[in-house]
């Protein structure tokens, strides 16, 4: 049996894998600690200090996402000390970029205003100088706003650790570091597949989904889970929904398997078709060859086929009749298809495009 | 899938797509997976750099996951078989394979042996130009793996020797013990967002649900009985025979359910002239497809945003989908129109939601007999899952294969139907980019998708570009037996010298125009990766 280690964390004693860090041992037992830059299933890199916690015999404060326990540990993690970090921490933050929650789209779902709200901050302290970026508008998928970047990395891993697309890293020194593709291009002019996996792991509004800008506030939508329409990984998404519209697609991670939360270009950014105005809205019927297709009701539609089809079943024989069902439509539809074909038309002519 | 069903007993991916992050070898063939697959090539490139996974290659084309292979084998389009029968012979030579495995598990040893002792290295070298020495270490390599998965894709399958093909990985896997394991097996990912729910759901002209075949007499008494109806115990005609039939003159009605034949399938001249030959043609769909175009009646559905229902995913998993939305205009999903239409031509379906459809459905298929929407809400489950407390099979063949010893089938390497010559000296291969999906219905309506990519790109390679005085972005005209297709060209180091790749994305640039409609004998599927054309600039 592995040998575990005990550790106190805020008095109550927690025994753990060797390995595991302070941030996880806390969580296992309810204790809450602040991150940023912290993010699942990537490398912990203690970027932003937010999760800071006092260690007994330390010689200052640790960053608790990046400390592996040891035996004996004592840990705080909400002594006057750590508050008072936290609070310069993210006072910094918020004095160094743009936060302006009035026109961002992250408001209501942005984890630095989380922070502030949660370390009970007024105002910071410091003069509020964004670095003024010029924004990425380069393309009508994703929106990069660098003033609003707090330079967590997150996007940075989730580009080549989570995707392994390879294409974001930091650039420049200090005060001038960025996020960005190589040569601090656009991302149109990058090699970015806008797979959004950036934008989906992005804290604040600086990656954001650029078609939902101005489509609704967070509380005003509606989450549906359900399963992408185009390849066959199958990968459970969620559909933002206001006025019977999609707002825009994100990933989720606790839906687990087959994509874990993470999702590719067409599945995020490919369902404005949905909303399209060529969508076909009522049955047509060419009643003569050469004439164009007329719009007809339901119940015209159905006695058309419905007379046309028997004659031709009574005339030559129910195999002279055939149908393609689909590999887009749902497992009910299929079944439903060939049953059509099978109890009712009485031919196995059936298919659809595997094939192709 | 008739390849996987002939060799295992059942047409399907063996294995999961997380195992391929955990194991220690993906051999890749045939699939473009970072671009057809985005979130499967997420996984394989996360296996490489993090997990130490190995990777081999074999695809005619400088695709992504070349970038992250330990070894890449460039075959010549169409010569799979011989390259795999090489693996086959070098491991077999090299008393490499699974020995016990062998004898216990399989059949047909023997009579593989005796066929590929020919196909030495050198031999497979001067048929494909993979070289010999690759062609070895990549045997070697596969071969000492604990644990290797094969997944494929169209790149496999449509050729005249795509079912062969898929035979071919199958005896790989098999002959090194690498099926009925985890982290192993024979994995084709499908293309479509529901293609194994499809086949599942008996939308086949050869099997009920489940695979139960027509032909059989219990399985044609069931479902007489089930579904109180006369059936027809034979077998009917497959999407290419059904086209055929309606240039004959046999078949008189096409019912086609949200599919667009007339810009996915070969040889598009010939199919338009054959639907136009129909009496009646049907066409439900989201949009006025290419099919729709020419359709007699033309049926407004729902799109899966705008439903409930359930897809079954490339590793068999059975997942919701569900109504986020109301359809346009007087659209009815799918079911209704079906429902509708069978009501008034006599036959009474009277289903209230697609949940009540779906659990008739487990009554007659038995690998989803198990499955229930309410299993089902927060996770998936993947068939067989034959009882309600069955927790679904991550991966397929555990200890006995479906249809009891697993089959190695002894197979000659035959060239693809059209090779260049002097008047048609390219190979054309066509397939998909990851910006756009199948005959770009949904993916071209779509702002951002559009914008990345706009339109249809012929790509050269740069010695063949120079030697036909082609430039980068000029427009090319691509001309085979069957017709002509112009685009841009985009000159790159993917396509092999002698190769040029293009899309099937864009009515403005029908590539099917071209391609040959040579079909494999088994699985009736055109070689759409194989056929000679000549290049000109415009």
């Amino acid at each position: 049996m592995e040998k575990k280690i005990t550790i106190t964390i805020d008095g109550q004693e927690v025994s753990a894998k060797p390995g595991q860090t302070v941030l996880e041992c806390a969580k296992s037992i309810g204790i809450f600690i602040p991150t940023l830059c912290h993010y699942q299933n990537t490398t912990n890199v203690g970027a932003c200090r937010v999760c800071v916690v006092e260690v007994e015999n330390a010689r200052s404060l640790v960053a608790s996402c990046c400390m592996p326990i040891s035996p004996g540990m004592v840990i705080r993690t909400s002594t006057p000390a750590v508050r008072a970090a936290q609070k310069m921490i993210v006072e910094l933050l918020w004095s160094s970029g743009d936060h302006n929650c009035l026109t961002c789209e992250q408001n209501g779902q942005c984890e630095l205003q989380n922070l502030v709200y949660w370390l009970k901050i007024d105002k910071p302290r410091f003069n509020i100088e964004p670095p003024g970026y010029a924004p990425d508008n380069s393309n009508t998928m994703i929106h990069r706003d660098l003033n609003k970047c707090v330079l967590c990395g997150r996007c940075i891993r989730a580009c080549n650790e989570i995707q392994v697309n390879e294409v974001l890293d930091f650039a420049m020194r200090g005060s001038y570091a960025k996020v960005g593709p190589a040569f601090d291009a656009d991302y149109i002019d990058s090699a970015c597949v806008f797979c959004g996996e950036c934008l989906q792991v992005c804290p604040t509004g600086a990656i954001t989904f650029k078609q939902a800008k101005f489509g609704g506030r967070p509380w005003e939508l509606d989450k549906v889970r359900t399963t992408c329409t185009y390849c066959g990984v199958g990968c459970q998404m969620d559909l933002f929904v206001k006025d019977n519209s999609i707002v825009k697609v994100m990933g989720n991670r606790e839906y687990g398997q087959p994509n874990d939360g993470s999702l590719c270009v067409k599945g995020r950014f490919g369902m404005d078709f949905i909303s399209h105005p060529d969508r076909l809205k009522k049955p047509l019927i060419r009643y003569k060859k050469n004439e164009d297709l007329k719009e007809v009701t339901w119940d015209e539609a159905y006695t058309f086929i419905a007379d046309k089809l028997t004659a031709i079943k009574h005339t030559n024989g129910p195999d002279s009749i055939a149908g393609l069902a689909s590999a887009r439509c749902s497992n009910e539809e299929n079944y439903l298809f060939q049953k059509f074909m099978r109890a009712v038309i009485g031919t196995n002519n059936v298919d659809h495009c595997a094939r192709l | 899938m008739a390849g996987l069903a002939a060799t295992f007993g059942s047409g399907a991916m063996t294995n999961s797509i997380d195992e391929l992050e955990f194991t220690d070898l993906i051999l890749a063939t045939g699939t473009n997976t970072t671009e057809n697959h985005p979130v499967i090539g997420m996984k394989i490139k996360r296996a490489v750099k993090q997990h130490g996974t190995k990777l081999i290659v074999i695809d005619p084309r400088e695709i992504d996951l070349v970038k992250y292979a330990s070894i890449w084998l460039r075959q010549k389009p169409g010569t799979d078989v011989a390259v795999f029968n090489g693996l086959l012979n070098v491991i077999i030579a090299e008393g490499l394979y699974a020995k016990e495995y062998v004898a216990e598990r399989t059949e047909g040893f023997d009579a593989l042996k005796t066929v590929v002792a020919k196909y030495t290295p050198d031999y497979v070298e001067n048929i494909s130009g993979v070289p010999a020495e690759d062609l070895k270490k990549a045997a070697r390599m596969y071969a000492k793996a604990n644990r290797a998965s094969i997944i494929y894709a169209m790149g496999i399958t449509q050729h005249i020797s795509g079912t062969d093909n898929v035979k071919s990985t199958a005896n790989l896997a098999m002959l090194c013990g690498n099926v009925g394991i985890e982290g192993g097996g024979v994995n084709p990912l499908r293309g479509q967002n529901n293609v194994q729910g499809a086949c599942d759901m008996g939308a086949l002209p050869n099997v009920y649900p489940a695979y139960q075949q027509v032909a059989n007499a219990d399985a044609h008494k069931k479902f007489e009985a089930t579904w109180g109806a006369t059936l027809s115990p034979k077998p009917g005609l497959t999407l290419m025979e059904i086209m055929a039939g309606a240039g004959s003159g046999a078949i008189k009605a096409v019912y086609v359910m949200g599919e667009n034949p007339l810009l996915s399938d070969p040889d598009l001249h010939h199919v338009k002239k054959e639907l136009q030959n129909l009496d009646l043609l049907i066409v439900q769909d989201i949009f006025l497809t290419e099919t729709a175009q020419i359709a007699d009646v033309v049926l407004p559905v729902a799109s899966f945003a705008e439903k409930d229902g359930t897809f079954t995913n490339t590793e068999r998993r059975v997942q919701r989908v569900r109504k986020a939305i109301e359809p346009p205009g007087e659209a009815k999903t799918d079911w209704e129109v079906i429902a509708g239409l069978s009501n008034k031509m006599g036959y009474p379906m009277h289903y209230t939601s697609a949940k009540e459809i779906f659990e008739e459905v487990t009554t007659v298929t038995p690998s989803y007999a198990g499955i229930t929407y309410k299993r089902i809400e927060k996770e998936g489950l993947q068939w067989p899952c034959p009882t309600h407390d069955h927790k679904g099979t991550k991966f397929l063949h555990k200890d006995r294969f479906s249809r009891g010893l697993g089959l190695f089938t002894a197979i000659e390497f035959i060239p693809p139907n059209e090779l260049p010559d002097k008047d048609y000296p390219f190979f054309l291969s066509t397939g998909r980019v990851l910006y756009h999906y199948h005959t770009g219905t949904m993916t071209t309506r779509t702002q951002g998708l559009s914008e990345r990519c706009p339109e249809s790109l012929v790509e050269i390679n740069p010695i063949d570009a120079e030697n036909s005085g082609i430039a980068d972005g000029q427009m090319v005209k691509v001309t085979s037996r069957r017709g002509t297709v112009e685009a841009k060209a985009h000159i790159t180091q993917k396509s092999a010298p002698g190769t040029i790749f293009m899309n099937f994305h864009f009515a403005n640039a029908p590539v099917n125009l071209l391609t040959n409609p040579a079909l494999d004998p088994t699985g009736k599927i055109p070689e759409y990766k194989v056929c000679a054309v000549k290049l000109v600039a415009a």
